[in-house]
């Protein structure tokens, strides 16, 4: 992003007014966002009912996805816990829905808008304790923290279970569709999709401005070395603590949609085999891109249900993005993002301003 | 005191058992300064050869002894098709490796053995306690566990510390250029840390596998946390702390989970380590200095 304000003639490059709106980052990470809301939205529209699930449990997979993608690839922290930063939020969502059940079983959309705004409060301040503790730990030993974290989570869900029901876990409402929808003959699994896709979209729009403003650059430069970061100013634990926590945030988000499009939360949906299978999204999608997390979240979901219709081994799906993840972190460690703009790469530029990507 | 004594006892045992999963992790991080997240399923995998061979022999020896050589084996396997390229990468991706692996020899073993045969590992010996009057000590298969890891340490240590290839394993690892001018095999020291982690961690699914209810392929992802948990305890690079770490958190933990309830036991697990990674983050018996943040 080069703003070339000295010249009065048209730059060279940027070209005209239009051009130059087009350049601007907060407008092409719109574009860019409503573009994934936009192919969400069709693709729920569009998909039959056996698919629709799968389109819900993407957009869950997705904002964890790109939340964890920032902290890797954009931050240099890895996390193998955050299935449990997705049981915090989705457990919000099941007690804050509880009170405000209607007759019918179901709760009003605006109440579902507010629990997964306060999904995503309650994750971030628990984001926020651990990246305390993450912040002084580095590599290995972060690995191990988080992983252990991941694991502990739900043995605290079993522990206080007048809370949280132990391991029967609560229920979660379904939403009360708006009446046009109800006659369109939705079902719940494809108004949660609809959800999901809203989310995904705000998430992407976020993320994708936060990673391009001064702080997704401080997160960088901590990432790629420290001490320079710290001649710069910068201070590290505070740079590691707030890339933990929006990387919660989004945990939280994603948790909440989950537990939306499973009508309930219990320990055994938030284990390691979450975290790990966000893990392999984000590494085979490409470690720091936004669009490389929703890629692999994609495989790593649809994977798992094309193999299940045809009716294989049901740890086939495992096996296979187990495969990939070792694959593509010792060949190709750009992931399937990288692949592509390499691919981009090769083809004629308009422009020579190279943005990066998101 | 009879619950206070079984706690302890309990304790031991498991810590013993912790210990033999740290083990395999430091001797890793020792030779090759990787953090094997794979581990818990290479046991298991180990595991699997047993009770195999266990079915077709109907020897419990056999099968441990196709345990440790099955852990030994695969562990160089391992080293050799996969970790030999990451360890030259950031740490983070031999982490995500080292987690690719994990999923991988889990679902391959998922797809190997069926679900529908309930399979279980017996313990070597007897675990009905020997009495002291009306109070009940320690069972055959406590004894036997805490001298099986016992065994294993002494030997390893002494093979370490007192060898000519045991020197030549350390060079390899602390200082791999001049190894190699000094005419050390480098990469064949290096395999050979990675089968004596292989047998350590073998060794652990052999005695672990015992308690739980059933053989399947996730049964040692707990074991791994806590072999974890007790080797960052332990600092990570010693194998005195790696035994320490085992039994501190064995003891910790059974007093948690029998005074107030099982539950706790991951959670206390989890503060235990993040409490030890904060006040000393190098553990209680690294000699690596510290980094400031």
């Amino acid at each position: 992003m080069r703003h070339d304000d000295t010249t009065t003639t048209e730059h060279p490059v940027l070209g005209s007014p239009a051009r130059r709106l087009l350049t601007h980052s907060a407008v092409r990470n719109g574009l860019a966002a409503a573009t994934v809301t936009a192919v969400g939205l069709l693709a729920v529209y569009t998909v039959d009912d056996f698919t629709v699930g799968s389109v819900a449990m993407l957009t869950a997979y997705a904002c964890v996805a790109m939340g964890l993608t920032v902290l890797i690839g954009g931050n240099g922290q890895i996390s193998l816990g955050h299935a449990a930063l997705m049981a915090v939020g989705a457990y919000t969502m099941a007690l804050f829905l509880e009170p405000r059940t209607t007759a019918l079983r179901e709760v009003p959309v605006l109440s579902v808008a507010l629990a997964l705004v306060l999904a995503v409060l309650v994750t971030l301040c628990v984001g926020l304790l651990i990246g305390l503790a993450a912040a002084r730990l580095r590599g290995p030993y972060l690995a191990g923290a988080t992983l252990s974290f991941g694991v502990a989570v739900p043995g605290l869900v079993t522990y206080f279970d007048h809370w949280f029901n132990g391991e029967q876990g609560l229920p979660v409402p379904p939403p009360d569709m708006p009446t046009a929808l109800d006659n369109a003959l939705w079902l719940p699994d494809r108004f949660v999709a609809l959800i999901g896709v809203v989310a995904v979209g705000v998430t992407f729009f976020v993320l994708a401005n936060v990673k391009r403003s001064a702080v997704g650059r401080h997160w960088a430069a901590v990432r790629d070395d420290e001490i320079a970061a710290q001649l710069c100013g910068l201070s590290i634990p505070r740079e590691q603590v707030t890339a933990f926590a929006v990387s919660a945030a989004t945990a939280g988000l994603g948790g909440a949609v989950l537990a939306l499009f499973l009508q309930g939360v219990n320990p055994h949906s938030f284990d390691l085999r979450l975290s790990l299978g966000v893990l392999a999204a984000v590494v085979i999608g490409g470690l720091g891109s936004l669009r490389g997390a929703i890629w692999g979240s994609a495989l790593v979901v649809f994977l798992q249900k094309v193999l299940a219709d045809m009716d294989v081994d049901e740890n086939l799906p495992s096996a296979s993005y187990g495969l990939l993840l070792i694959v593509v972190m010792l060949a190709a460690p750009g992931g399937i993002q990288g692949l592509l703009s390499r691919l981009g790469d090769r083809l004629p530029r308009r422009s020579t301003h190279h943005q990066g990507d998101n | 005191m009879e619950r206070f004594i079984l706690f302890t006892v309990n304790g031991l045992t498991l810590g013993a058992i912790y210990a033999s999963m740290a083990l395999a992790l430091v001797i890793i991080w020792r030779s090759t300064r990787v953090l094997n997240f794979a581990q818990g399923a290479q046991a298991a995998a180990s595991a699997y050869i047993a009770w195999s061979v266990t079915d077709v022999t109907g020897s419990f020896w056999l099968g441990l002894a196709a345990a440790l050589v099955g852990g030994a084996v695969l562990g160089v396997l391992v080293q050799q098709t996969v970790f030999r390229r990451a360890e030259s990468m950031p740490p983070l991706n031999s982490a995500v490796v080292g987690v690719g692996l994990l999923i991988l020899i889990e679902a391959a073993l998922g797809m190997l053995f069926a679900v529908d045969e309930t399979r279980t590992i017996g313990s070597a010996f007897s675990t009905k306690s020997y009495q002291a009057g009306s109070l009940p000590l320690v069972s055959p298969q406590d004894l036997f566990v805490v001298g099986a890891v016992t065994l294993t340490v002494v030997t390893l240590g002494l093979l370490l510390a007192r060898t000519a290839v045991g020197l030549r394993m350390r060079a390899a690892a602390f200082a791999p250029q001049t190894a190699r001018l000094m005419g050390v095999q480098v990469p064949l020291m290096l395999s050979l840390g990675w089968a004596l982690a292989g047998v350590a961690g073998g060794l652990a699914a052999m005695l672990y596998t015992p308690t739980a209810t059933e053989l399947v392929p996730t049964v040692l992802d707990g074991l791994l946390v806590l072999g974890f948990t007790a080797a960052i305890v332990g600092g990570l690079d010693s194998l005195v702390g790696a035994v320490t770490g085992g039994l501190a958190c064995g003891l910790a933990l059974s007093y948690t989970s029998g005074y107030s309830q099982p539950d706790l036991l991951l959670p206390v697990a989890f503060l235990l380590l993040i409490g030890v990674l904060l006040a000393r983050p190098q553990g209680l018996f690294s000699s690596s200095r510290t980094r400031k943040v």
